[in-house]
């Protein structure tokens, strides 16, 4: 068995990806630098992440693929599940083996492994576009708390960006630490010294402006309105707006 | 002053929920300087009440005050129900507060016909004017047409919402006559072909004058009531089909009739909405638009009904079994749609994979075909149990509607045959 150890960075990936063309030998497995080794490797090699050597792999990618599959690449690179870079790696193989192009044959395990997982990474990039609640704050900064299960929050910035380009936002990821501020000029991206401000994604009412309550209140009364009692059917509710995202929703909370 | 819009709030949704469409799609527009909002052609659903509907826009009654008394109507004019009017200043700013907290893609208006429809009617261009032009909203606007507002109206309200609506209600004019005394169809397919004129109109003007301002960029919409009166399905969708055919129309919505009215004994005495039949007029709807069925494939004098145990799809293909198996391999996009178990997403899937390997069973199972009922219809490249070819409709029938019995339950001991 060989196996890579990297910096679990997507540049590290490519320089990996460069590393086994040059030596020819194909991991079966990538670890990080402190992982664990399974038993029996064989041949064990260190990947050290070389920014001209992993931008030479991107450029190979790009000239074998539709910028959409690029994209896609990116979404599984962000979905962060474990086993997403060893897909990675198998995928970006196949496509520098073959003479021809890949990308639509889903009867390879690969490829449709690659698509079902970017399609998850892009639904969960959705939900977060409509489940984003902002809080006004009372300096006239619109907050909105998130913790998505893929780092896809980089993905939606674009839309905020254009849907609210005359109020400042943010929107901070308290899973992975960090967010972007709007300013009303550009988006950078921030990250908070500590998340007592808002515990459990409630604004502290003294932070808050001073109709944000009644806001809040009136979505919530809205909310419960606009529900057709004989119809209620909770499997549904849940499927359509998983338990997960509840604790972020001023409607249930 | 809280309070009081709380109530009021919570009086005029309850009011509108009825009504199905809250679709945001159809549009995509950008943001521009100065103004708040943008809309996306996909439309983004913000939340999802527990009745399973999605909430993507406000949707709100003006009024519910009403004089008209339709029997099928919670607002009817002889309900004692809770009246309540929103002034055009606390609607506009609701909306605006709303849409930057990201609860909601835009506004849904509609009203109860207070005086007469113009009057109603210009009061509801007024607060869409007023959204657009004083507080340069660019969200989403759906606006409810009132039957029988006058055309002027009607296209002032196209220049200022993304859609417009007409509800048909009820597919039969001599039932719709018997339950809402004071409409009928002209005054309902009046405003539509008002819509369509404009929306027709305004395409011509924007292909001379591309500055033009959009008419109803995503078209028009219309509810029909479902269990109200006594159509067939096959009436249902005949109309269905025949608005579809008008330009402009978007989407037709089935409302399984609530009853909201108990007491009136023109409506029929229902314990609950008729919920399965809503859901195979929908899966009938898809059929016509995205799998391009014909509408007497899907019902005809001889099945004007739907069949509620099993969805149209099937029954179609039971009543078609010379059509099966149908080679995964060979056969025609078209006709991959029409095998039960695979949607649209995984016939493309089918048709872009097959060029490189020829597909077997194990591939069509990972690409996410229902392979329980798929198995039934479909040669691919290994060999074939049982197709509807070899045995018969009936058999296949019973095999896909048969309950399962939970684990454990069933006796184990006992040696079951199931004969045909």
């Amino acid at each position: 068995m060989i196996v890579f150890h990297y910096d679990k960075t997507l540049e590290g990936l490519m320089s990996a990806l460069y590393d086994a063309y040059n030596r020819k030998t194909f991991p079966d497995s990538l670890l990080a630098f402190n992982e664990q080794e399974p038993l029996f490797v064989t041949e064990s090699h260190i990947v050290i992440t070389d920014n001209l050597n992993s931008a030479r792999v991107w450029k190979g990618l790009e000239k074998k693929l539709h910028a959409n599959t690029l994209n896609m690449l990116t979404c599984v690179w962000l979905s962060e599940l474990a086993g997403s870079d060893e897909l990675i790696f198998r995928y970006a193989k196949k496509v520098f083996d073959s003479k021809h192009s890949i990308e639509m044959n889903f009867a390879d395990v690969d490829v449709l492994q690659m698509k079902k997982t970017a399609q998850k990474v892009n639904h969960e990039r959705h939900r977060l576009i409509e489940f984003v609640r902002f809080q006004k704050a009372a300096d006239d900064i619109y907050f909105a708390p998130v913790s998505p299960d893929h780092n896809c929050l980089a993905l939606t910035i674009n839309h905020f960006k254009d849907r609210f380009r005359d109020q400042k936002w943010i929107i901070y990821d308290t899973r992975r630490n960090y967010g972007f501020y709007y300013d009303l000029k550009k988006v950078s991206e921030m990250t908070l010294d500590s998340t007592d401000l808002f515990p459990e994604g409630k604004l502290d009412e003294k932070l808050m402006a001073e109709d944000e309550k009644i806001f809040q209140d009136l979505w919530r009364g809205y909310f419960k309105a606009i529900t057709i009692k004989e119809r209620i059917n909770p499997k549904l509710h849940r499927q359509h707006l998983p338990q997960r995202y509840w604790k972020y929703l001023t409607e249930k909370q | 002053m809280k309070a009081e819009i709380l109530d009021k709030l919570q009086v005029l949704a309850e009011s509108a929920k009825y009504d199905v469409s809250c679709a945001s799609s159809g549009t995509t527009r950008k943001s521009t300087p100065g103004s708040i909002g943008s809309t996306s052609g996909w439309g983004i659903c913000h939340s999802f009440t527990e009745d399973g509907r999605c909430v993507s826009l406000l949707k709100i009654m003006l009024t519910n005050n009403c004089i008209y008394d339709c029997a099928y109507c919670i607002n009817r004019r002889t309900n004692d129900l809770k009246r309540a009017t929103f002034s055009v200043s606390e609607l506009v700013e609701l909306t605006i507060e709303f849409y930057r907290r990201n609860y909601i893609e835009g506004l849904f208006l509609s009203s109860g016909v207070v005086n007469n429809p113009d009057y109603t009617m210009e009061r509801m261009v007024r607060v869409v004017k007023d959204l657009r032009t004083i507080h340069r909203f660019n969200g989403y606007i759906h606006m409810k047409s009132i039957p029988g507002a006058s055309q002027q109206l009607v296209h002032e309200a196209g220049l200022y919402s993304d859609r417009l609506s007409v509800n048909i209600e009820i597919a039969n004019e001599q039932n719709l006559k018997m339950l809402a005394p004071e409409k009928d169809h002209e005054s309902v397919y009046k405003p539509m072909l008002y819509i369509q004129q404009g929306v027709l109109q305004n395409a011509e003007d924007r292909h001379k004058f591309p500055s033009t301002p959009r008419f109803a960029p995503a078209g028009q919409s219309t509810q029909m009531i479902i269990g109200a009166s006594n159509e067939s399905d096959k009436q249902i969708l005949n109309t269905s089909v025949a608005l579809y055919n008008r330009p402009s129309m978007k989407r037709v919505y089935y409302s399984g009739y609530i009853p909201v009215n108990a007491y009136d004994n023109r409506l029929p005495a229902l314990k609950q909405a008729p919920l399965v039949r809503e859901n195979r007029l929908y899966q009938a709807d898809w059929l016509l638009r995205f799998y391009e069925f014909k509408v007497d494939e899907i019902v005809d004098d001889r099945f004007p009904d739907l069949d509620l145990e099993i969805d149209p799809k099937l029954a179609w293909a039971l009543r078609h079994p010379e059509q099966f198996p149908i080679d995964i391999n060979k056969a025609d996009y078209n006709m991959i749609l029409r095998i039960p178990g695979i949607g649209v997403k995984s016939a493309k899937l089918v048709v872009a994979s097959r060029r490189f390997t020829r597909l077997t069973s194990y591939d069509l199972k990972k690409m996410g075909i229902v392979m329980k009922k798929a198995q039934y219809f479909i040669t691919c490249n290994e060999l074939t149990s049982s197709t509807i070819s070899n045995t018969s409709p009936e058999y296949i029938r019973k095999l896909l509607t048969s309950k399962k019995t939970p684990k454990g339950k069933d006796n184990q001991n006992q040696l079951m045959l199931q004969f045909d």
